[in-house]
Protein backbone atom coordinates (compact mmCIF):
# COMPACT_ATOMS: atom_id res chain seq x y z
CA UNK A 1 0.00 0.00 0.00
CA UNK A 2 3.01 2.63 0.43
CA UNK A 3 4.32 1.71 -2.34
CA UNK A 4 1.01 2.32 -4.27
CA UNK A 5 1.15 5.85 -2.20
CA UNK A 6 4.66 6.64 -3.14
CA UNK A 7 3.82 5.41 -6.99
CA UNK A 8 0.73 7.96 -7.10
CA UNK A 9 2.71 10.76 -5.62
CA UNK A 10 5.87 9.84 -7.91
CA UNK A 11 3.32 9.65 -10.78
CA UNK A 12 1.76 13.05 -9.87
CA UNK A 13 4.96 15.16 -9.48
CA UNK A 14 6.30 14.08 -12.84
CA UNK A 15 5.36 15.59 -16.29
CA UNK A 16 1.64 15.78 -16.77
CA UNK A 17 0.87 14.67 -13.47
CA UNK A 18 -1.41 17.33 -12.69
CA UNK A 19 -0.15 18.42 -9.75
CA UNK A 20 -0.39 21.97 -8.56
CA UNK A 21 -3.87 22.37 -11.22
CA UNK A 22 -5.70 22.40 -8.37
CA UNK A 23 -3.61 24.90 -6.50
CA UNK A 24 -3.56 27.24 -9.71
CA UNK A 25 -6.88 27.22 -10.63
CA UNK A 26 -7.43 28.19 -6.37
CA UNK A 27 -5.20 30.75 -6.78
CA UNK A 28 -6.69 32.39 -10.24
CA UNK A 29 -10.33 32.04 -8.44
CA UNK A 30 -8.97 34.14 -5.61
CA UNK A 31 -7.06 36.54 -7.46
CA UNK A 32 -10.14 36.99 -9.85
CA UNK A 33 -12.89 37.54 -6.97
CA UNK A 34 -11.96 40.68 -6.40
CA UNK A 35 -11.70 42.04 -9.83
CA UNK A 36 -15.64 40.94 -10.31
CA UNK A 37 -16.76 42.41 -6.59
CA UNK A 38 -14.88 45.56 -7.01
CA UNK A 39 -12.40 47.28 -4.62
CA UNK A 40 -15.14 47.43 -1.34
CA UNK A 41 -12.86 46.04 1.30
CA UNK A 42 -15.53 46.02 3.80
CA UNK A 43 -17.77 43.10 1.20
CA UNK A 44 -14.42 41.30 0.50
CA UNK A 45 -13.56 40.50 4.14
CA UNK A 46 -17.09 39.82 4.61
CA UNK A 47 -17.32 36.99 1.84
CA UNK A 48 -13.76 35.86 1.74
CA UNK A 49 -14.53 32.38 3.85
CA UNK A 50 -17.26 31.38 1.35
CA UNK A 51 -14.86 32.33 -1.20
CA UNK A 52 -12.21 30.48 -0.27
CA UNK A 53 -14.08 27.47 1.05
CA UNK A 54 -15.47 27.68 -2.41
CA UNK A 55 -12.22 28.02 -4.58
CA UNK A 56 -11.00 25.00 -2.87
CA UNK A 57 -13.74 22.83 -3.12
CA UNK A 58 -14.06 23.89 -7.03
CA UNK A 59 -10.19 23.22 -7.35
CA UNK A 60 -10.64 19.60 -5.63
CA UNK A 61 -13.18 18.55 -8.01
CA UNK A 62 -11.07 19.44 -11.07
CA UNK A 63 -8.89 16.86 -10.34
CA UNK A 64 -10.98 13.71 -9.27
CA UNK A 65 -11.73 12.10 -12.92
CA UNK A 66 -7.88 11.23 -12.49
CA UNK A 67 -7.94 9.24 -9.56
CA UNK A 68 -8.92 6.16 -10.84
CA UNK A 69 -9.37 7.01 -14.59
CA UNK A 70 -5.95 6.92 -15.92
CA UNK A 71 -5.37 3.34 -13.83
CA UNK A 72 -8.51 2.34 -15.40
CA UNK A 73 -7.48 3.38 -18.87
CA UNK A 74 -3.87 1.87 -19.18
CA UNK A 75 -5.11 -1.33 -16.87
CA UNK A 76 -3.47 -0.70 -13.61
CA UNK A 77 -6.52 -1.34 -12.04
CA UNK A 78 -7.63 -4.53 -13.52
CA UNK A 79 -3.82 -5.75 -12.48
CA UNK A 80 -4.16 -3.77 -8.31
CA UNK A 81 -7.56 -5.67 -8.68
CA UNK A 82 -6.09 -9.21 -8.76
CA UNK A 83 -3.15 -8.15 -6.49
CA UNK A 84 -2.85 -8.92 -2.83
CA UNK A 85 -4.11 -5.17 -2.26
CA UNK A 86 -7.60 -5.09 -0.38
CA UNK A 87 -9.73 -2.74 -2.86
CA UNK A 88 -10.96 -0.69 0.24
CA UNK A 89 -7.19 -0.37 0.99
CA UNK A 90 -6.68 0.45 -2.81
CA UNK A 91 -9.22 3.78 -2.46
CA UNK A 92 -8.01 5.02 1.06
CA UNK A 93 -4.64 5.00 -0.31
CA UNK A 94 -5.82 7.04 -3.62
CA UNK A 95 -7.84 9.40 -2.01
CA UNK A 96 -4.86 9.57 0.02
CA UNK A 97 -2.67 10.41 -2.15
CA UNK A 98 -5.37 12.98 -4.04
CA UNK A 99 -5.53 15.09 -0.71
CA UNK A 100 -1.75 15.20 -0.69
CA UNK A 101 -1.57 16.41 -4.18
CA UNK A 102 -4.48 18.29 -4.08
CA UNK A 103 -5.67 19.25 -0.51
CA UNK A 104 -2.68 19.88 1.46
CA UNK A 105 -1.42 22.22 -1.23
CA UNK A 106 -4.57 24.12 -0.56
CA UNK A 107 -4.52 24.31 3.28
CA UNK A 108 -1.25 25.46 2.70
CA UNK A 109 -2.36 28.29 0.11
CA UNK A 110 -5.38 29.39 1.80
CA UNK A 111 -3.70 31.78 4.49
CA UNK A 112 -1.65 33.87 1.79
CA UNK A 113 -4.74 33.84 -0.93
CA UNK A 114 -6.79 34.86 2.66
CA UNK A 115 -4.51 38.33 2.65
CA UNK A 116 -5.89 39.22 -1.07
CA UNK A 117 -9.41 39.16 -0.09
CA UNK A 118 -8.93 41.01 3.17
CA UNK A 119 -9.48 38.16 5.17
CA UNK A 120 -9.73 39.28 9.28
CA UNK A 121 -6.32 38.72 11.26
CA UNK A 122 -8.58 36.52 13.72
CA UNK A 123 -9.94 34.51 10.84
CA UNK A 124 -6.78 32.68 9.36
CA UNK A 125 -6.65 30.35 12.32
CA UNK A 126 -10.29 28.86 11.73
CA UNK A 127 -9.73 29.02 7.83
CA UNK A 128 -6.80 27.14 7.96
CA UNK A 129 -7.93 24.37 10.68
CA UNK A 130 -11.54 24.07 8.67
CA UNK A 131 -9.75 23.24 5.33
CA UNK A 132 -7.84 20.86 7.02
CA UNK A 133 -10.38 18.95 8.80
CA UNK A 134 -12.43 19.29 5.95
CA UNK A 135 -10.40 18.74 2.83
CA UNK A 136 -10.09 14.72 2.86
CA UNK A 137 -13.69 14.33 3.58
CA UNK A 138 -13.56 16.37 -0.33
CA UNK A 139 -11.16 13.58 -1.60
CA UNK A 140 -12.98 10.52 -0.20
CA UNK A 141 -16.00 11.54 -1.79
CA UNK A 142 -14.70 12.44 -4.76
CA UNK A 143 -13.17 9.34 -4.73
CA UNK A 144 -16.31 7.65 -4.45
CA UNK A 145 -17.55 9.63 -7.07
CA UNK A 146 -14.29 8.46 -9.10
CA UNK A 147 -15.23 5.16 -8.83
CA UNK A 148 -18.84 5.20 -9.57
CA UNK A 149 -17.83 7.07 -12.93
CA UNK A 150 -14.61 5.02 -13.55
CA UNK A 151 -15.53 2.91 -16.86
CA UNK A 152 -17.37 6.22 -18.77
CA UNK A 153 -16.14 7.87 -21.53
CA UNK A 154 -16.30 11.59 -20.45
CA UNK A 155 -17.54 10.90 -17.16
CA UNK A 156 -16.41 14.30 -15.93
CA UNK A 157 -19.66 16.20 -15.86
CA UNK A 158 -21.54 13.03 -14.50
CA UNK A 159 -18.89 12.97 -11.61
CA UNK A 160 -19.21 16.79 -11.17
CA UNK A 161 -23.04 15.87 -10.72
CA UNK A 162 -23.04 13.33 -8.41
CA UNK A 163 -20.32 14.57 -6.07
CA UNK A 164 -21.68 18.13 -6.08
CA UNK A 165 -24.63 17.20 -3.74
CA UNK A 166 -22.06 15.31 -1.18
CA UNK A 167 -19.73 18.30 -1.09
CA UNK A 168 -22.80 20.14 0.53
CA UNK A 169 -22.17 19.52 4.22
CA UNK A 170 -18.62 19.63 4.10
CA UNK A 171 -19.00 23.81 2.41
CA UNK A 172 -21.52 24.45 4.57
CA UNK A 173 -20.05 23.47 8.19
CA UNK A 174 -16.18 24.62 6.86
CA UNK A 175 -17.40 27.95 5.44
CA UNK A 176 -19.67 28.02 8.74
CA UNK A 177 -16.11 27.99 10.98
CA UNK A 178 -14.50 30.20 8.71
CA UNK A 179 -17.05 33.08 8.92
CA UNK A 180 -17.33 33.22 12.82
CA UNK A 181 -13.77 32.61 12.93
CA UNK A 182 -13.40 35.82 10.81
CA UNK A 183 -16.21 37.48 13.10
CA UNK A 184 -14.30 36.92 16.32
CA UNK A 185 -17.40 34.40 17.32
CA UNK A 186 -17.10 30.72 18.48
CA UNK A 187 -16.72 28.17 15.89
CA UNK A 188 -16.54 24.71 17.78
CA UNK A 189 -19.84 23.34 17.40
CA UNK A 190 -19.41 23.26 13.05
CA UNK A 191 -15.71 22.64 13.66
CA UNK A 192 -17.17 19.30 15.78
CA UNK A 193 -19.85 18.97 12.92
CA UNK A 194 -17.13 19.06 9.97
CA UNK A 195 -14.59 16.85 11.92
CA UNK A 196 -17.56 14.32 12.34
CA UNK A 197 -18.17 14.10 8.32
CA UNK A 198 -14.67 13.89 7.77
CA UNK A 199 -14.13 11.06 10.08
CA UNK A 200 -17.27 9.87 8.34
CA UNK A 201 -16.64 9.62 5.14
CA UNK A 202 -13.13 8.27 6.22
CA UNK A 203 -14.49 5.39 7.91
CA UNK A 204 -17.83 4.01 5.84
CA UNK A 205 -17.19 5.60 2.17
CA UNK A 206 -13.60 3.09 1.45
CA UNK A 207 -16.37 0.44 1.67
CA UNK A 208 -18.49 1.74 -0.65
CA UNK A 209 -16.29 2.92 -3.25
CA UNK A 210 -14.51 -0.73 -3.40
CA UNK A 211 -18.07 -2.30 -3.98
CA UNK A 212 -18.66 -0.22 -6.88
CA UNK A 213 -15.21 -0.70 -8.33
CA UNK A 214 -15.64 -4.12 -8.38
CA UNK A 215 -18.60 -3.57 -10.08
CA UNK A 216 -17.35 -1.60 -12.95
CA UNK A 217 -14.25 -3.80 -13.22
CA UNK A 218 -16.55 -6.66 -14.59
CA UNK B 1 -4.01 -29.69 -8.76
CA UNK B 2 -3.46 -25.47 -8.79
CA UNK B 3 -6.81 -24.74 -10.56
CA UNK B 4 -10.30 -27.04 -11.10
CA UNK B 5 -13.16 -25.34 -12.78
CA UNK B 6 -16.62 -27.19 -12.87
CA UNK B 7 -19.19 -26.13 -14.99
CA UNK B 8 -18.64 -22.81 -14.74
CA UNK B 9 -21.32 -20.32 -16.81
CA UNK B 10 -20.02 -16.79 -17.65
CA UNK B 11 -21.62 -13.83 -19.11
CA UNK B 12 -20.26 -10.57 -20.65
CA UNK B 13 -22.59 -7.77 -19.76
CA UNK B 14 -26.23 -9.81 -20.35
CA UNK B 15 -25.13 -11.74 -22.69
CA UNK B 16 -24.54 -15.44 -21.97
CA UNK B 17 -21.14 -16.39 -23.92
CA UNK B 18 -19.95 -20.04 -22.21
CA UNK B 19 -21.13 -22.56 -20.34
CA UNK B 20 -20.71 -25.76 -18.49
CA UNK B 21 -17.31 -25.08 -18.56
CA UNK B 22 -15.20 -27.29 -17.06
CA UNK B 23 -10.87 -28.33 -17.10
CA UNK B 24 -8.34 -28.75 -14.85
CA UNK B 25 -5.07 -26.99 -14.65
CA UNK B 26 -2.28 -29.02 -13.17
CA UNK B 27 1.32 -28.43 -11.40
CA UNK B 28 3.32 -27.63 -14.22
CA UNK B 29 0.71 -27.66 -16.85
CA UNK B 30 0.32 -25.34 -19.71
CA UNK B 31 -3.53 -24.55 -20.93
CA UNK B 32 -4.05 -23.12 -24.71
CA UNK B 33 -7.58 -22.07 -24.61
CA UNK B 34 -8.18 -21.61 -28.61
CA UNK B 35 -11.48 -19.88 -30.16
CA UNK B 36 -12.86 -17.76 -32.86
CA UNK B 37 -12.79 -14.08 -31.68
CA UNK B 38 -16.12 -13.50 -29.57
CA UNK B 39 -16.32 -16.69 -28.17
CA UNK B 40 -15.60 -15.73 -24.46
CA UNK B 41 -11.99 -16.53 -23.75
CA UNK B 42 -10.99 -13.17 -22.10
CA UNK B 43 -14.66 -13.28 -20.10
CA UNK B 44 -13.57 -16.80 -19.18
CA UNK B 45 -9.84 -15.70 -17.96
CA UNK B 46 -11.34 -12.51 -16.18
CA UNK B 47 -13.84 -15.02 -14.48
CA UNK B 48 -11.13 -17.16 -13.48
CA UNK B 49 -8.98 -14.62 -12.15
CA UNK B 50 -11.68 -13.42 -10.00
CA UNK B 51 -12.19 -9.83 -11.51
CA UNK B 52 -15.77 -11.09 -12.45
CA UNK B 53 -18.27 -13.30 -10.62
CA UNK B 54 -19.32 -16.74 -11.94
CA UNK B 55 -22.96 -17.32 -12.98
CA UNK B 56 -22.48 -20.91 -11.90
CA UNK B 57 -20.18 -23.06 -11.38
CA UNK B 58 -17.17 -23.44 -9.35
CA UNK B 59 -13.63 -22.32 -9.58
CA UNK B 60 -11.28 -23.91 -6.78
CA UNK B 61 -8.09 -22.98 -6.82
CA UNK B 62 -5.29 -21.93 -3.58
CA UNK B 63 -6.02 -18.57 -2.21
CA UNK B 64 -4.20 -15.59 -4.14
CA UNK B 65 -2.39 -17.79 -6.89
CA UNK B 66 -3.32 -16.42 -9.55
CA UNK B 67 -1.26 -13.36 -11.96
CA UNK B 68 -3.70 -11.67 -14.23
CA UNK B 69 -2.49 -9.99 -17.72
CA UNK B 70 -5.11 -8.68 -19.75
CA UNK B 71 -5.29 -7.07 -23.06
CA UNK B 72 -3.76 -3.47 -21.25
CA UNK B 73 -0.10 -3.50 -19.59
CA UNK B 74 -0.88 -1.08 -16.93
CA UNK B 75 2.38 1.14 -17.49
CA UNK B 76 2.60 4.00 -16.49
CA UNK B 77 4.45 6.25 -19.17
CA UNK B 78 5.85 8.77 -16.92
CA UNK B 79 7.93 6.02 -14.58
CA UNK B 80 10.95 3.76 -15.51
CA UNK B 81 10.99 0.62 -16.53
CA UNK B 82 13.09 -0.25 -13.21
CA UNK B 83 10.39 1.96 -11.37
CA UNK B 84 7.14 0.39 -13.04
CA UNK B 85 8.44 -3.64 -12.21
CA UNK B 86 9.58 -2.14 -8.59
CA UNK B 87 6.40 -1.10 -8.17
CA UNK B 88 4.82 -4.65 -8.68
CA UNK B 89 7.54 -6.32 -6.82
CA UNK B 90 6.34 -4.33 -4.06
CA UNK B 91 3.02 -4.32 -4.93
CA UNK B 92 2.97 -8.51 -4.53
CA UNK B 93 5.92 -8.38 -1.65
CA UNK B 94 8.68 -9.80 -3.56
CA UNK B 95 12.14 -7.58 -3.45
CA UNK B 96 14.03 -8.91 -7.13
CA UNK B 97 13.62 -7.24 -10.11
CA UNK B 98 16.66 -8.07 -11.99
CA UNK B 99 15.67 -11.73 -12.80
CA UNK B 100 12.45 -10.66 -14.62
CA UNK B 101 14.51 -7.83 -16.18
CA UNK B 102 17.11 -10.22 -17.57
CA UNK B 103 13.84 -12.71 -18.97
CA UNK B 104 13.15 -10.29 -21.28
CA UNK B 105 15.92 -8.81 -22.21
CA UNK B 106 14.93 -5.12 -20.78
CA UNK B 107 18.05 -4.40 -18.46
CA UNK B 108 19.15 -2.02 -21.20
CA UNK B 109 16.38 -0.19 -21.01
CA UNK B 110 15.71 -0.34 -17.22
CA UNK B 111 16.55 3.68 -16.63
CA UNK B 112 14.07 4.41 -19.85
CA UNK B 113 10.72 6.11 -19.00
CA UNK B 114 7.85 3.67 -20.29
CA UNK B 115 6.51 6.12 -22.45
CA UNK B 116 9.10 5.86 -24.68
CA UNK B 117 9.21 1.88 -25.29
CA UNK B 118 7.65 0.63 -28.77
CA UNK B 119 4.80 -1.54 -28.47
CA UNK B 120 6.79 -4.91 -28.02
CA UNK B 121 9.20 -3.37 -25.54
CA UNK B 122 6.05 -2.70 -23.42
CA UNK B 123 4.72 -6.05 -24.23
CA UNK B 124 7.78 -7.53 -22.78
CA UNK B 125 7.99 -4.97 -19.84
CA UNK B 126 3.98 -6.22 -19.18
CA UNK B 127 5.52 -9.95 -19.00
CA UNK B 128 8.05 -9.38 -16.71
CA UNK B 129 5.51 -8.36 -14.47
CA UNK B 130 4.37 -11.70 -13.96
CA UNK B 131 7.73 -13.33 -12.72
CA UNK B 132 7.70 -10.36 -9.86
CA UNK B 133 4.57 -11.74 -9.10
CA UNK B 134 5.72 -15.32 -7.40
CA UNK B 135 2.48 -16.03 -8.32
CA UNK B 136 1.82 -19.89 -9.32
CA UNK B 137 -0.92 -19.79 -11.74
CA UNK B 138 -0.34 -17.29 -14.86
CA UNK B 139 -3.59 -16.34 -16.99
CA UNK B 140 -2.65 -14.31 -19.60
CA UNK B 141 -4.79 -12.83 -22.29
CA UNK B 142 -3.26 -12.68 -25.81
CA UNK B 143 0.50 -12.53 -24.09
CA UNK B 144 1.76 -12.09 -27.62
CA UNK B 145 0.81 -9.05 -29.34
CA UNK B 146 2.79 -7.05 -31.07
CA UNK B 147 6.13 -8.97 -29.84
CA UNK B 148 8.22 -10.04 -32.58
CA UNK B 149 9.82 -13.87 -33.02
CA UNK B 150 12.75 -13.69 -30.84
CA UNK B 151 10.61 -11.89 -28.05
CA UNK B 152 7.89 -14.84 -28.51
CA UNK B 153 10.44 -17.02 -28.05
CA UNK B 154 12.15 -15.63 -25.03
CA UNK B 155 8.82 -15.54 -23.78
CA UNK B 156 8.53 -19.40 -24.60
CA UNK B 157 11.60 -19.93 -22.61
CA UNK B 158 10.33 -18.01 -19.17
CA UNK B 159 6.99 -20.04 -19.27
CA UNK B 160 8.70 -23.01 -19.18
CA UNK B 161 11.15 -22.06 -16.79
CA UNK B 162 7.83 -20.91 -14.88
CA UNK B 163 6.21 -24.48 -15.44
CA UNK B 164 9.15 -26.43 -14.71
CA UNK B 165 9.34 -24.32 -10.82
CA UNK B 166 6.11 -26.17 -10.40
CA UNK B 167 4.15 -22.91 -12.14
CA UNK B 168 1.01 -23.69 -14.23
CA UNK B 169 -0.47 -21.20 -16.97
CA UNK B 170 -3.82 -20.68 -18.91
CA UNK B 171 -3.17 -18.93 -21.70
CA UNK B 172 -5.44 -17.62 -24.51
CA UNK B 173 -3.58 -17.15 -27.40
CA UNK B 174 -3.94 -17.70 -31.53
CA UNK B 175 -0.07 -18.38 -32.30
CA UNK B 176 2.36 -21.30 -32.15
CA UNK B 177 4.13 -20.11 -29.13
CA UNK B 178 6.45 -23.17 -29.65
CA UNK B 179 4.93 -24.93 -26.26
CA UNK B 180 4.93 -28.96 -27.39
CA UNK B 181 3.87 -29.82 -23.89
CA UNK B 182 0.86 -27.65 -24.16
CA UNK B 183 -2.82 -28.49 -23.80
CA UNK B 184 -4.89 -27.48 -26.24
CA UNK B 185 -8.36 -26.69 -24.91
CA UNK B 186 -11.48 -25.25 -27.63
CA UNK B 187 -13.30 -23.08 -25.89
CA UNK B 188 -16.11 -23.05 -28.77
CA UNK B 189 -17.33 -26.26 -27.37
CA UNK B 190 -18.86 -25.08 -23.88
CA UNK B 191 -20.37 -21.81 -26.44
CA UNK B 192 -23.47 -21.13 -25.09
CA UNK B 193 -27.12 -20.65 -26.66
CA UNK B 194 -27.51 -16.87 -27.20
CA UNK B 195 -29.62 -16.25 -24.25
CA UNK B 196 -30.58 -12.74 -22.47
CA UNK B 197 -31.03 -13.51 -18.86
CA UNK B 198 -34.58 -12.52 -18.41
CA UNK B 199 -34.08 -9.33 -15.64
CA UNK B 200 -33.20 -6.07 -17.01
CA UNK B 201 -31.74 -4.84 -14.10
CA UNK B 202 -29.33 -7.84 -13.50
CA UNK B 203 -26.85 -5.39 -16.49
CA UNK B 204 -26.62 -3.06 -13.68
CA UNK B 205 -26.12 -5.33 -10.72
Amino acid sequence: MIALLIRDLRLAMRAGGGFGLGLAFFLIVVVLVPFGVGPRTALLSSIAPGILWLGALLACLLSLDRILALDWEDGSLDLLATSPLPMEGIVSVKALAHWITTGLPLVLAAPVLGVLLNLPPEGFKPLIVSLFLGTPALSVIGTFGAALTVGLKRGGLLLSLLVLPLYVPSLIFGAEVARRGAEGLEYTTPLLMLAGITCGTIALLPFASAAVLRINLR
Amino acid sequence: MELNVTNLTVNRGVLRVLAGVSFTLATGEAVVLRGPNGVGKTTLLRTVAGLQPPVEGRIEAAPDSFAYAGHADGLKATLSVAENLKFWAQTFGTKDISAALDAFELTPLAERPAGMLSAGQKRRLGLARLLVTGRPVWILDEPTVSLDKEAVAMFATAIRAHLKDGGSTLIATHIDLGLDEARILDVGQFRAKPLETGDFDEAFL
